[in-house]
């Protein structure tokens, strides 16, 4: 009798013991003091595109993608940082700026978007060129105009630099430092900035500070019947491409440079309006300084371009027809999207 | 007490086994032997030579052009046993860069002892590796071999120069890629041995594999250099695709 509860004792420890350890790295990990750094699935959210299985997110892992994403170290002139043109406070937007500046003041050609909930996305960029999130920071590093980098350049000077390579020891266990690990800690960094504690949110949860006021409520029910065939709750965004009838002739022809086809052409990514009230200016080009004058295209500028999306021509009419009222109210509830906590998240800014 | 020692012992030992056993369940693996593979790269049956200038090759179009640059992937490398069989490298990307005299000459290895009549490959990099995320070696982004802007691997890539190109300076860039229909490139290849291969362990036999850069410029569709002298994905890199499909490799040599 004694004999076989030991043997049982010993088999079930055994069992526990290696499917705590199947269950991951992730499990494992997630249990040392940097609790903090921990990937979440908000309860009003979906489940995620990128669910870090290959790249499960440590402590030591975000350090190291907050401090690159920081470090000037990864453009040419070691003048800017990604966190340049995307700024915390901005909800990693670049405030102010129409298109995004990069080395030797090269103006490019559009609006640096905001970064968060980027886990939930299978595409990236205004046109959906890019295909996984490990890989979205490359396109900046790269561009002549952006960070003028190569990969090779920032590996070596990664590899030169006094800090790096113990940093990439304690993130990976081994000091080598390669595209891969770059891009690997970058994604803890960048998938961790989940956004989803606005006033909105609370109110969907049902928790404390989710209390609408009637202005916030009306414009909740409009935007419900008016903008959420594309802005999608609860990311805000259905992550389709579409022609929003900016222009009748697009010098930047959008989607269409990545698909080649012509029925794409000028059409880009539906926005997620999550922090919205913060990532001004808008619209790829960074055309429209606030959300009035958006509102305003929607009633009365949208143009009839042969891809106009067809959401955008309903009655026989253009736009969305939206009184002075109903864009206040509009306004109002587009407020709630943003995410203090978030923005304000010392995890996120610049690391001492 | 002893008895429960001795259990203890037993149950960890055959834990200790469990663990170190793959699951696969094969209880011996069969002897495995390595395949040397030599890349030779030619202009329609000359020898390819960067940036020579003085000798300018000629298209089937009749223009001449130099080479400056000549990168390809090949992956997914199976080969045709005697008997049918079909034997997957696992994990099998090459990447060759005719300005890298090391990537000319390439192992596969473990590969079952066993005569082998034939090969296949895919031309460029499988879909999936396209979009998955971050890889290293011969796929490592930092090869040059990765378009940052549409995410994806550029399977074969030339660039050279012709008098014909109305681009500036003269240039021709052909960076073929792209996993999505319509714009698909990715192509197979398939050969029959000019002779068995006879994979034994403890020996390197040796594949030669011919690849000629003027094959993107025949074939399907003969490209004139002063229509077609740019093209980076897209349907223009699938002229050229379907192009190279057939002509761009031949196995020419297997040395026992």
């Amino acid at each position: 009798m004694k004999v076989k509860a030991l043997v049982f004792g010993i088999l079930l420890t055994f069992v526990i013991g290696s499917s705590a350890f199947d269950y991951g790295f992730k499990g494992m990990k997630y249990l040392i003091p940097a609790d903090s750094i921990r990937f979440v699935v908000p309860a009003n959210f979906p489940k995620p595109v990128y669910d870090f299985k290959d790249n499960p997110v440590t402590g030591n892992g975000f350090k190291l993608g907050r401090i690159l994403f920081y470090d000037p170290l990864l453009s040419k002139d070691k003048s800017i940082s990604c966190a340049n043109c995307h700024q915390s406070f901005a909800a990693f937007a670049n405030l102010d700026h129409v298109l995004s500046h990069g080395v030797d003041e090269c103006l490019g050609t559009r609006n640096a978007p905001p970064l968060f909930n980027l886990a939930w996305q299978k595409e990236f960029m205004w046109d959906g060129g890019v295909h996984h999130i490990e890989l979205s920071p490359m396109n900046a590093m790269t561009n002549p105009c952006e960070m003028a980098m190569d990969l090779n350049t920032i590996v070596s000077r990664l590899q030169e630099s006094k800090q790096y390579p113990e940093l990439f020891k304690a993130a990976f266990g081994t000091a080598e430092i390669n595209s891969q690990r770059v891009f690997r800690a970058m994604a803890q960094f960048t998938g961790m900035l989940v956004s989803a504690n606005s006033k909105y949110d609370k109110y969907t949860r049902k928790g404390p500070g989710g209390e609408f006021s009637p202005d916030e409520m009306a414009g909740y029910m409009l935007f419900k019947q008016k903008c959420s065939t594309c802005h999608q709750e609860p990311l805000f965004t259905d992550l389709s491409y579409r022609n929003n009838g900016l222009d009748l002739k697009y010098d930047d022809i959008g989607r269409d440079s990545i698909t080649h086809i012509e029925a794409d052409r000028g059409k880009f990514r539906v926005p997620s309006l999550r922090n919205v009230e913060l990532t001004a200016p808008y619209m790829h080009d960074g055309r429209f300084a606030t959300l009035k004058e958006v509102l305003q295209h929607y009633n009365s500028g949208v143009k009839h371009h042969i891809n106009l999306d067809p959401a955008l021509q309903q009655n026989g009419g253009l736009g969305i027809a939206l009184t002075a009222k109903e864009q206040g109210q509009l306004i109002t509830f587009l407020k709630t999207l943003t995410d203090r906590e978030f923005v304000n998240d010392k995890r996120f800014q610049a690391p001492q | 007490m002893k008895t429960n020692l001795l259990l203890l012992a037993f149950i960890f030992a055959l834990a200790a086994t469990a663990l170190a056993n793959p699951p696969k369940g094969k209880i011996k693996d069969a002897k495995k032997g390595n395949l040397s593979v030599h890349f030779k790269n030619v202009v329609n049956g000359k020898d390819l030579r960067l940036n020579d200038s003085v000798s300018m090759y000629k298209n089937a179009n009749g223009d001449d052009f130099k080479v400056t640059t000549f990168k390809y992937y090949i992956s997914n490398v199976i080969l045709i046993a005697k008997d049918g069989g079909k034997v997957a490298i696992p994990d099998s990307y090459f990447l060759v860069n005719a300005a890298d005299s090391a990537t000319l000459n390439q192992q596969i290895t473990n590969i079952p002892e066993g005569k082998y009549t034939g090969v296949a490959f895919t031309i460029g990099v499988d879909s999936l590796r396209n979009f998955a995320g971050a890889q290293t070696g011969a796929l490592d982004p930092a090869k040059g071999m990765f378009w940052s802007w549409n995410t994806g691997y550029i399977f074969v890539k030339f660039e050279g120069q012709s008098p014909r190109s109305t681009a500036r300076k003269n240039r021709l860039t052909f960076h073929i890629g792209g996993a999505q229909d319509p714009n698909n490139t990715i192509r197979s290849f398939t050969q029959r041995f000019p002779k068995t291969l006879k994979i034994i362990d403890g020996k390197l036999p040796e594949l030669e594999l011919v690849a000629n850069a003027g094959a993107l410029f025949q074939g399907k569709t003969v490209v004139d250099f002063s229509k077609l002298n740019f093209t980076m994905g897209g349907p223009n890199s699938v002229i050229v695709a379907d192009n190279y499909a057939d002509g761009l490799f031949q196995v020419s040599k297997i040395r026992n």
